[in-house]
């Protein structure tokens, strides 16, 4: 199903105690239980230097993270967008102005100048 | 007495608009310094403007009305008499008396005396409670008869008549126009723009009786008015009747001391506007018969003869031989225009109509074979007659096709004519400012077949999202045109309409966006995640049908809590900066003194940002999601609950004080107001719904540019739907009248869940109606005649509503699960969003903007060749 597994975890198999993890800076950093997050939705995550992620989880339980910010408005708002599939594709639309966010590449879908950052995330059973 | 100076005197007579224009233009080219003016005016004041005697009834004063600034007549040195009109005029002599018994000798006579009211011949037309519509006095004679009817009639339907119906209706007045013609305003509009106005002064409640000529007032036992009989047989019972049938030029005067006047009346001058009797004496304005034989009753050719006498007598050589008819008004609120050949008399002229009934707009245009203009006429939206009416009789050709011209510029056009009624030049995207050409060049020359597609070769639709509807029409229609099958599903996941969608929950049972995209989405989207288009959309449509499905009326519960978008995520609304604003549901915009401190505390502990909203209740900026929680503890906690400002719901029912407290208010709007918005609060619909209760036809609380709008009348209350303000302006329709409170409730149940049913995704109520097939008439005949037996299954749908609402934010604060996503931080809760800060601005606080960009956004903004994302301050 995935097309960029390198750049995206997954998962399945969802126990109740799994955790979300990012990988930052070559060391492996958790973010919260997987119950935590609701399937088709994100939660925005502060990281050590800072800096926000937006983690999701989607219907079949696999997880993703980008940059929270969106680069149209500099707002860290993506965390709080609705997830989407363009054929096997997942993304998020923004919330402010519905751009959408390739979850595994952070290519802009809609203005192809644009590529947010994307970070490495897995379910830790 | 025989006045006699060294100085030439010039005597007017008659003090109306013209001869105020007249004494104005003598200041002007200074002639007033060489002569000395005396003015002999009948009415007991100054000139006014008559062309605005109805304003009189919205307020203004007659001082207002009056033409000339203080000290207008001291300044220049006229001698004015004011109520002491000219009886005599002895040209041998060249005396003038006046009532008084003065006599005043001229040099030059100048008579501006108007034009008198006609009056028909009809028995019984000097009744008590029989009135004509002249001056002011006129005007103070009825406003005082009035007091005391309730029906009145107006005898004629041009442009006098209609201001008078106007008057009567503003004076409260049941109100009938008479006209003998088959039209209104038969001298300016053909029998399209009369049915125009018709259509429109109707639904005003102004009942017009056409091609009917008035026979006979009856008049009662004590003299009084009490009914009228008619040519066709019929009579109306009435308490008083004005007379506005048109006027006749004032010419006994002239006629009295050997004048030529002409066969229908007029004193008869040359170019010059002077008599062809007398050289010594002028006539200019509504008594005067022009050179070219017509007598002119419109005030702008009474100003040219004015000024061409003022120029003659400081040596020029101005003339009048005619002036244009072209003019624009606005009667009763409608705009008409009437320019040029406006009845296409020339010959081989062919006319260009646009014509819709139901928003009263007719337009036409009169076009030679080439495409030059001639004239035309507007009624309805007279906006282009500025840019027009200079062209006509020009003989150049049309900057744009006659066609394009005469199609509404806005965006209600397309919807109901299609938009390839559109040209190519019209703007389509107001922010980007996109024509439509460029739009069908994306679809045609760089293969866009989408929306989507189209705002990223574009940019349209791109700004603040009004038009993309219309773009979709647009893309649609040109590919239709180019033979391309045109897709109306939904969305990439879904083939089905919105409505289509509706029956499948509804029918089906099926409460799960998953499930029903595994069983009814497209093969290529099932097992995906589907799109943020169909996410909330579905998530509507569960919300409005929970009751039914047995699904739980709260949307943040379930599946339910992942299809909501930002805003209902969070019972919020998302502002530029990620922080929320919160709108606590304040019904009919009534709030005490208590609560509204309560609003103001949180306000002032929180800093949020306050602002009224146009839906008369207050929005609070400025708060960080985390947040959110506590403010609406507070906020419950004080009685309050959500304001569904966030969804697509309900929003607000706007009232005015109504006749609890106002003097003209006929019913209480703020009690039906709140009763309506408790009632439908929380509804889930295809876009936002907003409402408004007026206590009066006055219509202070703007029901019309709303989707349902309730305007009181003495009977009970008229229910108006399909209103919008915003890009797309329209006027609600008249649903029904004089509903009493139950019968009002029932109707608008049945029609928001009819609405809710068959509308598209983001449709407002106005462009659904304008969308769905047989329109209003249709709605009507569901919701009112119950064609299609639906009615007892919308009101159960409603009555199931109600029954079942309850507030969000109360219940989220209850339970810990849903209260879970109201943190900044999954990983770190208690850290706030250090980008969500705030500056001060005007005493409160606005979104800390510099936050949101980084150094790397900075730099690339002093690179001449990005766009600035930010202004950099030093």
């Amino acid at each position: 199903m995935m097309t960029a597994p390198t750049v995206a975890a997954t998962a399945t198999a969802a126990a109740p105690t799994a955790r979300v993890e990012l990988l930052i800076d070559g060391a492996w950093v958790p973010v919260c239980d997987l119950s935590h997050l609701t399937p088709g939705r994100g939660v925005a995550v502060l990281l050590p230097d800072g800096s926000q992620a937006a983690v999701f989880r989607d219907r079949h339980d696999r997880v993703y993270a980008i940059a929270n910010r969106d680069p149209f408005t500099g707002a860290q708002v993506l965390s709080r967008g609705l997830l989407g599939t363009v054929g096997d594709r997942p993304y998020v639309a923004s919330p402010l102005l519905k751009q959408r966010f390739d979850l595994t590449g952070g290519e802009c879908l809609d203005d192809e100048r644009v590529r947010i950052p994307v970070h490495t995330a897995r379910v830790r059973p | 007495m025989t006045d006699s100076t060294e100085k030439p005197t010039v005597l007017l007579v008659g003090y109306g608009m013209v001869g105020h224009r007249f004494l104005e233009a003598l200041a002007e080219n200074g002639a007033a310094a060489r002569l000395r003016v005396v003015v002999l005016a009948e009415e007991p004041r100054a000139a006014y403007d008559r062309v605005q005697l109805t304003s009189y009834f919205s307020g203004r004063t007659p001082e207002d009305l009056l033409m000339g600034e203080a000290g207008f007549a001291e300044r220049h040195g006229y001698e004015v008499h004011l109520g002491d009109p000219a009886v005599a005029v002895d040209r041998a002599a060249r005396t003038v008396t006046a009532r008084s018994g003065r006599e005043f000798r001229y040099d030059t006579l100048v008579l501006a005396t108007g034009s008198y009211p006609f009056v028909p011949p009809v028995e019984g037309r000097d009744a008590q409670g029989c009135f004509v519509y002249r001056t002011i006095e006129d005007l103070l004679a009825i406003e005082e008869y009035a007091k005391g009817a309730r029906v009145g009639a107006v005898v004629g339907g041009g442009l006098l008549g209609l201001e008078a119906a106007g008057a009567l209706k503003g004076l409260g007045l049941e109100t009938h126009v008479v006209e003998f013609a088959p039209r209104l305003m038969p001298v300016q509009v053909d029998d399209g723009g009369g049915e125009a106005l018709r259509r429109t002064i109707e639904e005003m409640g102004v009942v017009v009786h056409t091609g009917v000529g008035t026979k006979a007032v009856a008049v009662d036992a004590s003299g009084a008015a009490a009914g009228m009989s008619f040519t066709d047989g019929s009579e109306l019972a009435v308490d008083m009747v004005v007379f506005s049938a048109g006027v006749r030029p004032r010419d006994q005067l002239a006629r009295d001391c050997g004048l030529e006047v002409g066969e229908r009346g007029g004193i008869r001058v040359d170019e010059n506007c002077r008599t062809v009797t007398d050289e010594r004496v002028f006539a200019i304005g509504e008594c005067a018969l022009a050179s070219d034989g017509r007598v002119y009753g419109l005030v702008a050719p009474g100003y040219e003869m004015a000024q061409a006498v003022a120029d003659r007598l400081a040596g020029g050589e101005r003339t009048f031989t005619g002036a244009d008819l072209s003019t624009k008004l606005k009667l009763l609120g409608v705009d008409v225009a009437s320019f040029g050949d406006a009845f296409a008399a020339t010959e081989g002229a062919l006319e260009v109509v646009y014509s819709d009934s139901r928003s009263g707009v007719y337009k036409k245009l009169v076009v030679t074979a080439e495409g030059a203009l001639l004239g035309g006429i507007l009624v309805g939206d007279a906006d282009a007659y500025m840019s027009l009416r200079p062209l006509a009789g020009t003989g150049n050709p049309l900057p744009a096709p006659p066609e394009a011209l005469v199609l509404p510029a806005g965006l209600g056009g397309p919807v109901s004519l299609g938009s390839s009624a559109l040209p190519d030049d019209a703007v389509v995207c107001n922010c980007h400012n996109v024509t439509k050409g460029t739009v069908r060049a994306a679809v045609t020359e760089h293969s866009c077949t989408t929306v989507p597609e189209v705002k990223k070769c574009t940019k349209a639709g791109t700004g603040c999202g009004s038009c993309v509807k219309l773009l979709g029409t647009i893309v649609n229609e040109e590919l239709e045109a180019s033979g391309v099958a045109v897709d109306k599903g939904l969305c990439p996941c879904f083939a089905h309409t919105r409505a289509e969608l509706y029956e499948i929950v509804r029918v089906a049972g099926v409460a799960s966006h998953a499930q029903l995209l595994e069983g009814y989405g497209r093969e290529e989207a099932r097992n995906g995640e589907g799109c943020e288009v169909c996410k909330p959309t579905v998530g509507s449509i569960i919300a409005s049908l929970a009751p039914e499905l047995d699904a739980s009326v709260h949307i943040l519960d379930g599946e339910q809590a992942a299809l909501q978008d930002t805003n209902d995520h969070f019972l919020a609304n998302l502002q530029k900066n990620g922080s929320y604003s919160v709108v606590p549901r304040i019904p009919g915009g009534e709030i005490t003194p208590e609560k509204l401190i309560v609003i103001g505390e949180v306000a002032r502990d929180f800093g949020l940002y306050t602002k009224i909203t146009g839906g008369q209740r207050i929005d609070l900026f400025g708060a960080r999601v985390d947040q959110l929680p506590q403010i609406w503890a507070r906020l419950v906690d004080a009685g309050f609950e959500s304001g569904h400002a966030y969804g697509k719901s309900l929003r607000t029912v706007k009232s005015c004080v109504g006749s609890t407290w106002c003097r003209y208010g006929v019913q209480d709007s703020v009690r039906m107001a709140i009763q309506l918005e408790l009632r439908y609060r929380g509804l889930r619909s295809p876009h936002k719904l907003k409402s408004a209760v007026s206590g009066c036809a006055r219509e202070c609380a703007e029901a019309r540019g709303k989707d349902f709008g309730v305007i009181a009348t003495a009977g009970g209350w008229n229910l108006y739907v399909g209103g919008n303000g915003g890009a797309d302006p329209r006027h609600a329709d008249l649903l029904a009248q004089d509903l009493d409170d139950e019968g009002l409730i029932r109707l608008i149940d049945r029609f928001l869940m009819f609405y809710i049913r068959t509308a598209d995704r983001l449709e407002r109520t106005s462009a659904w109606l304008e969308r769905i097939e047989g329109g209003l008439d249709h709605v009507r005949k569901v919701v009112v005649e119950d064609s299609l037996g639906i009615c007892d299954e919308l009101e159960a749908l409603m009555a199931n509503h109600v029954d079942r609402y309850e507030d969000e934010w109360a219940a989220t604060l209850a339970d810990p699960e849903r209260l879970r996503r109201f943190v900044s931080f999954v990983n770190a809760p208690e850290v706030p969003d250090p980008t969500v800060k705030f500056v001060p601005e005007r005493e409160q606080v606005k979104p800390d903007l510099e936050l949101l960009f980084s150094e790397q956004d900075l730099l690339r903004s002093l690179d001449p060749d990005n766009t600035p994302l930010l202004e950099v301050r030093s």
